[in-house]
């Protein structure tokens, strides 16, 4: 029974950590992508609260709290209300299966306990996949509860962009697991370590990875709703969407939800493509002596990799204007679906071939 | 009991799962409802319209809409079906050898095979 | 501990599958089917059958559900009123359903109404997704190949009723 106990109390601070650092991200990304942006286009970025801007984000956050939440005449009360919680809470629990560092089996108090990861389970990546549907859920019913015609607009065409590219997601990935034969996120980034030569984008036998992370990426910022994809909040044409008509903290929400998805599909693509924790060169992994600090260089390689993602996240943005409809459903739908079909079939011939 | 020793490993690997689920809920629950006691609440007429551009909202907002979005709805569940189909393939493929190649090939081939129909009939038109 | 899991999930599919039928706003009705996927993927876990649950979120709740609430938006139904008339017919049937149930479950065997899933050491050790991989593609390898071609059935079908109405907005 006390084992028990302490197993929840390790598994509590665990969660309370990672949701802690997902939201802290979330504040300081917001902050990063108006500074990047900024500096790409020749101005400063926030300037105003705080040295530098830094405090920007907790101004915006004490603002949108003490905000008064209008729910609009003619609103579903009930949908209106469910549908932030309801897109950002599949955003959340994603991380549950991402190993942040070194897979560790520590004993503390007699428990077993694997600090870097949550829970290793041995679906992991169809688990992250089958929230990130969910997630549709928030944007139409979001949608159509507000009772105004642009946020009903805004949210089914979301709702099909979000299901195209769901199927290029779930296709690009299947190389990956062929090569790893394991859907656990934790194994997949153990048959990568060893330096990036090893990492699934780029191992050159069986058949790198690097069409399929391409395709994988392209679809996450589609499901993500960022340039070029932002057609569900398309402000030159239906005002800003889904959640046109959301104000407060509930407009957070939605907010929060985007960029927690962004750092999910982030960390996803590190794992699967990028050998997750694992140094690029086996020598910058800390070694011998060191041997009890090899969680703090993997620790330091994910992180980098996951920002270098967030990274492109923003220059895309700053780069790339918006596609019209059409071509974004063309695009999914009869460019990256038979590249991440075609993928597969060669992925598993040279697989079969090499074996 | 090797069986009952596996099952509670199992089973401990997804309360924590559980309980991330609870959490997350919670969160976002008691924010909302945290950000409602502090914040002012000053409803009028005019500020619950909806927005429409300036004009007075006419009509009915939910209205019905093109039927293409149903189409690419009833694709993709067949779809993401055929994509489920392999999953269990692709990790155990290399326990399969060539008879799972070879289905598989099959499988994708009747995939292309209803994927060029639907394109040739226009289901992935939009315009 | 294994029962109480199991009453809770049972308990909850019971009541959000009923609520399904009794709102009548059919948006309530398909968020309360939302509740219940998640529900029967959960039971789903405790049997071990790991990957069902997930094809459980994937296709019915990240699919199907979204399928259907485009088309209760489609169709614009505000209440659905027309199934409601039967009522007291539905409540009879129902009752003598139930009573039916009842009477086979003290009649007949009742070793199956043991809670306790027992797992098979090997399939648990090998994991639930490997082990099915491994049955359906050699053991079910026909069956396999047959939900292709049904799946590309379905796929005509679905191409065919919707043409019309493909067609009929493109000329508009």
């Amino acid at each position: 029974m006390v084992d028990v106990g302490i197993k929840l109390a390790l598994t509590l601070t665990q969660i309370a950590s990672v949701m802690g650092i997902v939201l802290l991200t979330v504040a300081l990304l917001t902050l990063l992508e108006r500074k990047v942006l900024g500096w790409m286009q020749d101005r400063m970025g926030p300037m105003e609260v705080g040295p530098y801007g830094i405090l920007q984000p907790v101004a915006d956050g004490l603002k949108l709290f003490f905000k008064e939440d209008i729910i609009p005449a003619g609103a579903n009360r009930i949908m209106f209300s469910m549908a932030p919680v309801l897109s950002l809470v599949p955003a959340l629990i994603g991380f549950a299966v991402i190993p942040f560092g070194p897979t560790w089996n520590v004993e503390w108090f007699g428990v077993e306990f694997k600090p870097f990861v949550i829970s290793d389970i041995n679906i992991g990546v169809l688990y992250i996949l089958a929230f990130a549907s969910i997630g549709a859920y928030g944007v139409i019913l979001g949608g159509w509860s507000s009772n105004s015609k642009y946020s009903l607009l805004g949210g089914l065409r979301s709702a099909a962009q979000l299901i195209s590219y769901e199927l290029n997601v779930g296709l690009a990935i299947v190389g990956v697991l062929l090569l790893s034969s394991s859907l656990s996120m934790v194994t997949i980034t153990e048959a990568q370590t060893g330096g990036f030569w090893r990492w699934y984008a780029f191992a050159p036998l069986p058949f790198p990875q690097f069409i399929a992370f391409v395709v994988f990426i392209i679809a996450s910022v589609a499901e993500t709703n960022r340039t070029p994809f932002d057609l569900p909040e398309a402000e030159s044409e239906l005002v800003a969407g889904f959640f046109t008509e959301y104000s407060g903290m509930r407009f957070a929400f939605f907010f929060l939800a985007e960029y927690a998805n962004m750092i999910l599909v982030s960390c996803v693509a590190t794992v699967l493509f990028f050998g997750g924790w694992d140094a690029p060169l086996p020598f910058l992994q800390f070694h011998g002596s060191l041997e009890h600090l090899e969680w703090l260089s993997g620790m330091f390689w994910f992180t980098v990799k996951v920002y270098t993602f967030l990274f492109l996240f923003f220059w895309l943005r700053a780069t790339l204007p918006r596609l019209r409809y059409d071509q974004l459903m063309r695009f999914g739908w009869k460019v990256l679906l038979p590249i991440a079909l075609g993928n597969i079939v060669i992925t598993s011939i040279m697989a079969y071939i090499f074996s | 009991m090797v069986g009952l020793d596996l099952l509670a490993e199992y089973l401990s690997k997804y309360s924590p799962i559980l309980i991330f689920i609870v959490l997350a809920l919670g969160f976002g629950l008691v924010t909302l409802a945290l950000s409602y006691l502090v914040q002012p609440k000053y409803p009028e007429a005019e500020k619950l319209t909806t927005y429409e551009c300036g004009s007075e909202p006419f009509s009915d907002s939910r209205m019905p809409f093109p039927i293409r979005y149903y189409v690419i709805a009833m694709l993709f569940v067949i779809f993401d079906i055929e994509v489920i189909f392999l999953y269990p393939w692709a990790i155990t493929f290399y326990d399969l050898g060539i008879i799972g190649l070879i289905e598989m090939l099959i499988f994708i081939g009747l995939f292309v095979v209803a994927y060029v129909y639907a394109w040739q009939k226009g289901a992935l038109e939009w315009d | 501990m294994a029962s109480l899991v199991f009453f809770y999930f049972a308990s909850i599919i019971l009541l959000t599958a009923s609520l399904v039928v009794i709102f009548r706003n059919p948006v309530y009705s398909a968020l309360s089917l939302l509740v219940m996927f998640f529900h029967v993927a959960g039971l789903y876990v405790t049997l071990h059958a790991e990957f069902l649950a997930v094809v459980q979120i994937m296709v019915y709740a990240g699919a199907i559900l979204v399928l259907y609430l485009f088309v209760v938006m489609l169709l614009n139904v505000k209440r659905e009123e027309r199934f409601h008339g039967q009522t007291n017919v539905a409540m009879g049937l129902g009752a003598i359903m139930l009573v039916e149930s009842f009477l086979l479950m003290l009649q007949g065997d009742t070793s199956w109404l043991s809670l306790e899933a027992t797992p098979n050491p090997e399939t648990m050790a090998k994991g639930n997704v490997e082990s099915l991989g491994e049955v359906l593609y050699s053991t079910y390898l026909f069956p396999f190949e047959l939900a292709s071609l049904i799946l590309l059935v379905a796929m005509v079908g679905a191409v065919i009723l919707s043409k019309k109405g493909i067609l009929e907005s493109k000329s508009s």
